[in-house]
């Protein structure tokens, strides 16, 4: 992998067309997953990551030579691509898969982004990635994609400085304990966190301006990756349905209720 | 120029917490026995009194006296909950005989004070009367109890892919049965029409406690006078909706909004003839939002969707919802609006957003239905619920700040704030004036009957949707000709010759 010239930094941002947040969820007949026919929308977290890289570049100016996004998903994912687009990135790659596959396990979409940065010829300095997808909620991405590429780390950022001088960044990563603060070597991968900024909504101009930025299109054969899933989902189910609570007519006949219950008074 | 009606008549004194209201003298207050009887024919659990045996203090009853903006106070001692029709028929047969006033209440979230009881009478609560009775996926129709909260409503027709013909910012609290009585109208009038055309029918409890059951489930019916669309927006006084049969329509397929920044208010006008000439038939909504209602919203902390550089030259903006059938059919007319919008040689927005996902279309309505809610958090406000013509809504709102400014009354120290707000698509407009320090004789006395006067100048209507409650009966003739309101006092004497079905609301 050739590194970038000095000061001009090319970031990469994978998203991801996910069930929107605002769904209620409904297994399937079959039980085999969740009712798919539903809204989808870009990963909320992945909103993070393509903000955080617009965010860069309003810091940094012309140090910023490219903002890329990319997904892996079938054809309808190219509408993410377009919001992202509409956010502030300059260009797209979809990785188009058939709408019939199944949806690809992390270590599949880990090496298809490694065979992605690979193909980029100005290479990438800064991966931007959200820390989880809200459908699988796996986390594991992100730090794949680092362990494959032997790059720096920095998951859950509520904070990023980029110094391209130096070549590196400051993160805050938001940890159990409170807030560890990392000096990383670019290249880099990061994973955000919730905190890290607020997305923008897309304005008008930005989205018509963005129908006009190139896609390109890929497909797992063209990387060399195999995007077949590794585990088997045997079975989805729903977690067992609260029982409701019931209303009495009195206080006495809240005392025999709790009495039934098995709920004893506390000697005063 | 706006042309000012300036009628010379020395302020009105209206006493409106007085001790004893002439108005109300033929009613009798609740006594001992009263309560007794409704503990005998309802549930312990439907009768809260702060007299008789089982009293509460008044703090129980403290939510049923007071409206949601905390500017009526009532004074009932006594609050009864029904759980059924029979039960309600029951109430208001003693009540005649005892001619004891009744104040029917749903959700209390009326917003001219007709929920209150403001001298005598008892609260009919219709709360606890709250089952969907019937539901035909086929038709769409709902039979539902009046006291269904109408968020309830909307969630049990969603799973069948129908939705309720209203939405308002208040559907958590409202009851159907207060919709039914106000005429609700809210953020899909323009879409849907009003409860005038999608009620079906109704089952009433007339004030001598006969039950008028007209719940019809047919879509078609020309069997004699309508006599249902007396009861929608009768507020009460005609008799208690304790059932509603209401067409639901269809749930969309596809729901697009836009916020659009304008640069100045003229423009609102031509946008809207605009935007319906070219989204047709899946145009749902239009709101318009002042410059002052946004601030105020990003202040009380909703997320900022334009930067500082659009905000610059931007005085008002609008809210555009479209709701159809065919996603990318609906995409397809709104990027050529868009488009045509921003690229036309004098373009009538600044810039706009359109939602990219499910979340940030809830966020672009809840920034436009939280706006009611933020105004609380302001102060008091003193609202005015409008219909003028459309060119004429900043005008109203200029001149009203203008008319404060000229009494001393604009600034931190009173009114810190007058905005406009609401459905510009069916022509009504909301005004708020906020009382940063509470209500104040002074500041309703420059408000009233100045904005009265204004609107009637403009041929408008001095409640398009929220109603007269207590707040404007004496308002009405600047919008009804006195030969209207007679008529009305006769109808009102046909059904309620005791005058004890919510006294003092809405006729003078």
């Amino acid at each position: 992998m050739r590194p970038s010239a000095a000061r001009l930094l090319n970031i990469l941002v994978p998203i991801k067309r996910a069930v929107d947040y605002s769904v209620k969820i409904r297994v399937n007949p079959q039980q085999t997953g969740i009712d798919l026919n539903v809204k989808h929308s870009m990963n909320p977290f992945d909103e993070i990551a393509v903000e955080e890289a617009v965010r860069i570049r309003e810091r940094l100016k012309d140090a910023v030579k490219s903002i890329k996004v990319v997904t892996i998903g079938p054809s309808k994912s190219a509408e993410t691509l377009r919001t992202a687009l509409a956010m502030g990135a300059d260009s797209a790659i979809h990785v188009e898969i058939p709408d019939s596959a199944p949806p690809p396990e992390p270590l599949g979409i880990a090496k298809a982004l490694r065979a992605v940065i690979e193909r980029q010829k100005e290479g990438v300095d800064l991966v931007i990635l959200g820390k989880q997808a809200i459908d699988d909620d796996a986390g594991q991405t992100g730090q794949m994609l680092a362990g494959l590429m032997g790059w720096a780390q920095a998951t859950f950022a509520s904070k990023v400085e980029v110094n391209t001088a130096d070549k590196v960044a400051n993160v805050t990563r938001e940890i159990d304990g409170g807030l560890e603060e990392l000096k990383c070597q670019l290249p880099l991968v990061v994973t955000t966190d919730l905190r890290l900024n607020e997305p923008r909504y897309a304005s008008l101009p930005n989205i018509m301006k963005a129908k006009k930025k190139p896609i390109e299109k890929l497909s797992a054969t063209d990387l060399g990756v195999d995007l077949t899933p590794r585990l088997e989902t045997l079975k989805v189910t729903e977690p067992p349905k609260r029982v409701g609570g019931g209303k009495v007519e009195n206080v006495d006949e809240l005392i025999a209720k709790l009495k039934e219950a098995g709920i004893t008074a506390v000697k005063a | 120029m706006l042309s000012l009606c300036r009628v010379v008549r020395p302020l009105a004194f209206r006493a409106r917490r007085c001790a004893h209201n002439p108005a109300f003298s033929h009613l009798n207050t609740v006594t001992e026995e009263d309560v007794a009887h409704f503990s005998n024919i309802l549930a312990p659990s439907s009768v809260f009194s702060t007299i008789g045996s089982n009293s509460v203090s008044s703090n129980d009853i403290a939510t049923y006296n007071v409206d949601w903006m905390g500017k009526y106070y009532g004074k009932a001692t006594t609050v009864l909950r029904p759980r059924s029709t029979a039960e309600v028929s029951e109430i208001v047969k003693w009540c005649a005989k005892r001619k004891i006033g009744i104040v029917p209440q749903g959700g209390n979230t009326g917003l001219v004070g007709g929920s209150i009881s403001l001298d005598k009478e008892i609260v009919l609560s219709l709360g606890a009367m709250s089952k969907v009775r019937s539901f035909d996926p086929v038709s769409g129709i709902l039979v539902a109890d009046a006291g269904c909260i109408l968020q309830s409503l909307s969630e049990y027709v969603a799973p069948h892919n129908h939705i309720m013909p209203l939405d308002l910012g208040a559907k958590g609290s409202c009851q159907i049965g207060g919709n039914v009585s106000t005429n609700a109208g809210g953020l899909r009038l323009l879409r849907y029409g009003t409860l005038h055309g999608t009620v079906l029918g109704l089952e009433v409890v007339l004030p001598d406690g006969t039950i008028l059951d007209q719940l019809s489930t047919l879509r078609k019916d020309n069997t004699g006078y309508d006599m249902k669309q007396l009861f929608i927006g009768a507020e009460g006084t005609l008799g208690v909706v304790t059932g509603v049969s209401i067409l639901t329509p269809p749930a969309p397929q596809a729901s697009h909004n836009v916020m659009l920044a304008l640069p100045r208010y003229d423009n609102v006008l031509p946008l809207f003839q605009t935007v319906r000439r070219q989204l047709g038939e899946i145009l749902s909504s239009f709101e318009y939002i002042d410059r002052t209602a946004y601030d105020m919203a990003i202040d009380h902390g909703h997320s900022r969707i334009f930067n500082e550089e659009e905000l610059k030259s931007t005085q008002c903006f609008v809210l555009v919802e479209t709701s159809g059938s065919n996603k990318e059919h609906d995409e397809q007319k709104l990027t050529e609006l868009l488009e045509s919008l921003l690229t036309a040689a004098k373009p009538l927005i600044v810039t706009g957003t359109l939602s990219q996902s499910a979340a940030q279309f809830a966020s672009l309505w809840a920034l436009r239905e939280g706006l009611t809610e933020a105004v609380q958090k302001e102060g008091k406000p003193y609202k005015y619920d409008i219909s003028v013509p459309i060119a004429d809504f900043q005008r109203v709102v200029d001149v009203l700040r203008d008319q404060l400014k000229s009494r001393g009354l604009y600034g931190d120290h009173a009114v810190s704030k007058v905005m406009g707000y609401g459905h510009v698509g069916d022509g009504n407009l909301h005004i708020n004036v906020i009382a940063k320090h509470g209500y104040a004789p002074e500041i309703e006395q420059a408000l009233e009957p100045f904005i009265y006067e204004v609107v009637a100048s403009l041929n408008g209507s001095v409640s398009a949707e929220h109603g007269l409650g207590s707040m404007k009966p004496h308002a009405l003739h600047y919008s009804k000709s006195n030969v209207s309101i007679d008529w009305m006092r006769k109808i009102k004497g046909t059904f309620d010759p005791l005058n004890i079905m919510n006294p003092g609301k809405v006729l003078p």
